[in-house]
C-alpha cells in the first residue's frame, strides 16, 4: 500500500476544515455573523466571543466563518469556470495544431496580462464593483494557466501509441479527446485546480480588501482586514484572524495540490 | 531563418498582441456607464454645455477614429487630460511611477537577496534541515496575502518599534534616504511572497541541474563540491528562475496596487484605484494599458534573456 504524503494529509484535513466550516456557517454560526452589537465594540478575544468583536461589535469569528463561504464561492466558481474555458482550449490546441494553436497562444498572451486586480479595476469601471466583477476578473486570470497545463499535458498524451491505435480505430479528434486524452491528465488538471483555487483565495482576499470584493454587509476575509487597518492601534487583535484565516486556506490548498502531484506523479516525487 | 530575423517576427507578434490588448480596453471602457463630460460638468450642467465640451474632447467623433487617435497619442506620449484631476495623464502617471518603480525594483531585489542563497542552499543538499527550512518558508510566504505582511509590518516596526514610518510617501526632494526609508517596510511586504516562489523555483532547478551529466563530470574531474555547485550548477539552473521572475511580473503589479494601498504610497497602483472610485475612465483606460504594455515588454525580454542564458537555444530551430 501506498503511503500518504505528509503535505496531502495536511493539506486534505486544513481543507476539509475550510470547506466544512464553511458549509456549516450557511447553517450555524455563534453570532449572527452581520448583527451589531455596539456594546462589544473592539472588544478583544475572549471579551466578546472567542476572536473578540468589530468596530460595531460583530463577532469577529463568526464573521471568520462566514467570508470563508465568501471566499470560497467566489474562488471556486472562478476556477472552475477559467478552468473549463482553459482545458477546452489547451485539449483543443492540443489537437488541432496549426493556427488554431498559434491564435490561443496569441489569446494567452493578451489574458496574461491582465492580474485580477487590473482586470477588476476595468471590469469596476463597467459593472460596478461586487461578486460578478470579482468572479469574472479572477476567472479570466485562470484561463491561460489552464491552456498551458492541459495543452502540454495533452500534447504528450497525443504521442502515445494507444492514441495511434485509436486513431487507426477510425476515432476523430474530439473522441479521441473525450475517450483518451482528458481522462489521462485529468489527475495534473486536478492538482492544478486545487492550487489555484488557492490562489483564487488570494485574489478575492486581495479585491475586497481594495473594495471591489463583494458588497456588504456580506463578511468577507479582505474586507475585514481593510477595516481592521484602520483600528490597527487601538484593536490590533482584529488584523491578525482574518489573515490567518486567507494563509491557512492558501497553505492548505497548496499543500492538498502538491500532495495529490506526489501521489500521482512519482517521478516528480523523487526529483523534488 | 537567421536569429534577428526570428527576434523581429517574434517582436511584430507582440505589437499585434498589444494592439489587440488596447483595442480590448478600449471597448470596455467605452462599454463603461457615465459620460465623461457629463461627469466633467456634474448633473446640473445645461445640455449644450455638455455637447460643447463632448465636442471639445473629441467624444463626438466615431469610435475607431477615437480609437486611432488616443493609439496615436499614445506614440507620441500625449494621453489626454484627466477628468477629475485636469492634468495630463502622462504627467499624472509620471508622477506616480517614480513611487511604484522604486517599489518594485527594491521589492524585486530583496526577493532575489532571499531566494537566491536559500534556494541554492536547499537545493544543493535536498532533504537537509535548510531544506526543510526553505520549503516551509516558500509554502508559507505563497499563502500569505502581502497586504497582510504589510498591515503585520506596521503593527510591529512602525507602530511598536517605530523605526518606520506607518505610511505616506515624502517625495525624493527632501532626500533620497527619506523615500527609501518609506518604501523598505512596503517593498519588503512586496518581496515576500515573491521571494517563496522564487525560492521553490531555484531550489527545484539546482536540484535538477545537479543530475546532469556535465556536473558530474566536473565533479569527477576532480572539482570541489562547492565549486561545481556555483560555477556548473547555479548558472545552469538560472534559467527556470529568470523565466519566472517573468512570469511574476503580473503578480508584482498587482501585489503593488494592495500594498501601496496599505502603506497610503502615492503609486500608480492608488492611482489606478482612486481613478476608479472617480470614475475618472481616461486615467483606467491608460493605467491599464500600461500595465500591459509592461508585462508584454518584460516577458519579450525574457524571452531574449534565454538566448543569452542558455547558448543551446541560439542554434535551435
Amino acid at each position: 500500500m501506498k503511503r500518504i504524503p505528509l503535505n496531502l494529509w495536511l493539506g486534505g484535513l486544513i481543507s476539509t476544515l475550510l470547506v466544512g466550516s464553511a458549509v456549516l456557517s450557511r447553517f450555524w454560526t455563534p453570532e449572527d455573523p452581520i448583527k451589531m452589537n455596539i456594546l462589544n465594540r473592539l472588544k478583544g478575544p475572549g471579551d466578546a466571543g472567542l476572536l473578540g468583536a468589530d468596530q460595531i461589535g460583530r463577532d469577529v469569528f463568526s464573521m471568520i466563518m462566514a467570508g470563508g463561504w465568501t471566499s470560497l464561492g467566489i474562488a471556486l466558481t472562478a476556477t472552475i469556470i477559467g478552468g473549463s474555458i482553459g482545458t477546452l482550449i489547451g485539449v483543443t490546441a492540443a489537437a488541432k495544431s496549426g493556427i488554431f494553436e498559434k491564435a490561443s497562444g496569441w489569446i494567452n498572451s493578451v489574458l496574461f496580462a491582465f492580474p485580477p486586480i487590473l482586470s477588476a479595476i476595468l471590469l469596476g469601471a463597467l459593472l460596478g464593483p461586487g461578486g460578478l466583477t470579482s468572479i469574472i476578473a479572477i476567472g479570466v486570470f485562470m484561463i491561460p494557466v489552464f491552456t498551458r497545463i492541459s495543452r502540454g499535458a495533452a500534447m504528450q498524451i497525443w504521442s502515445r501509441d494507444y492514441i495511434k491505435a485509436a486513431k487507426m480505430a477510425g476515432k476523430g479528434q474530439a473522441l479521441i479527446t473525450i475517450e483518451h486524452v482528458l481522462p489521462n491528465i485529468s489527475a495534473q488538471l486536478l492538482v492544478q485546480f486545487a492550487i489555484q483555487t488557492g490562489l483564487g483565495i488570494l485574489a478575492e482576499a486581495g479585491l475586497s480588501f481594495l473594495g471591489m470584493g463583494i458588497a456588504p454587509p456580506t463578511p468577507s476575509w479582505g474586507r475585514m482586514l481593510a477595516d481592521a487597518q484602520t483600528y490597527i492601534s487601538t484593536a490590533p487583535h482584529l488584523v491578525l484572524a482574518p489573515g490567518i484565516a486567507i494563509a491557512l486556506a492558501v497553505l492548505g490548498l497548496n499543500l492538498l495540490g502538491d500532495g495529490l502531484r506526489d501521489l500521482t506523479d512519482p517521478r516528480r516525487k523523487q526529483a523534488s | 531563418m537567421t536569429p534577428a530575423l526570428k527576434h523581429m517576427r517574434r517582436a511584430a507578434g507582440y505589437l499585434l498582441i498589444l494592439l489587440v490588448t488596447s483595442f480590448l480596453i478600449f471597448v470596455l471602457i467605452e462599454a463603461a456607464p457615465g459620460d465623461p463630460a457629463e461627469i466633467m460638468l456634474g448633473t446640473s450642467a445645461q445640455a449644450d454645455t455638455v455637447a460643447a465640451l463632448r465636442a471639445d474632447l473629441g467624444l463626438d467623433r466615431p469610435m475607431m477614429v477615437r480609437y486611432a487617435s488616443w493609439i496615436a497619442g499614445v506614440v507620441t506620449g500625449d494621453l489626454g487630460q484627466s477628468y477629475t484631476y485636469g492634468t495630463p495623464v502622462a504627467e499624472l502617471i509620471g508622477d506616480r511611477l517614480a513611487v511604484t518603480v522604486p517599489l518594485t525594483l527594491l521589492a524585486t531585489i530583496i526577493a532575489i537577496c532571499i531566494s537566491l542563497p536559500l534556494g541554492v542552499w536547499a537545493g544543493s543538499r535536498p532533504g537537509a534541515v535548510t531544506d526543510g527550512v526553505a520549503t516551509v518558508f516558500s509554502q508559507f510566504g505563497i499563502a500569505v496575502p502581502n497586504f497582510w505582511i504589510g498591515l503585520l509590518l506596521i503593527l510591529l516596526f512602525s507602530l511598536s518599534l517605530g523605526w518606520f514610518p506607518a505610511g505616506g510617501f515624502p517625495g525624493w526632494d527632501d532626500g533620497i534616504d527619506k523615500g527609501i526609508m518609506a518604501l523598505i517596510l512596503p517593498s519588503i511586504a512586496l518581496a515576500i511572497p515573491q521571494a517563496a516562489v522564487l525560492t521553490r523555483v531555484t531550489r527545484a532547478a539546482v536540484i535538477e541541474v545537479a543530475n546532469e551529466d556535465f556536473v558530474r563530470t566536473a565533479r569527477a574531474k576532480g572539482l570541489g563540491r562547492n565549486r561545481a555547485l556555483w560555477l556548473h550548477t547555479v548558472p545552469n539552473a538560472l534559467l527556470p528562475v529568470v523565466t519566472m521572475l517573468g512570469l511574476q511580473i503580473p503578480f508584482l503589479i498587482s501585489g503593488a496596487v494592495l500594498v501601496e494601498n496599505v502603506f497610503t504610497l502615492p503609486g500608480i497602483g492608488t492611482l489606478a484605484y482612486q481613478a476608479l472610485s472617480q470614475r475618472d475612465l481616461i486615467v483606467i483606460q491608460n493605467v491599464v494599458l500600461m500595465f500591459a504594455i509592461i508585462v508584454i515588454v518584460v516577458n519579450l525580454i525574457v524571452d531574449g534573456l534565454y538566448a543569452i542564458l542558455d547558448p543551446r537555444l541560439r542554434t535551435r530551430k
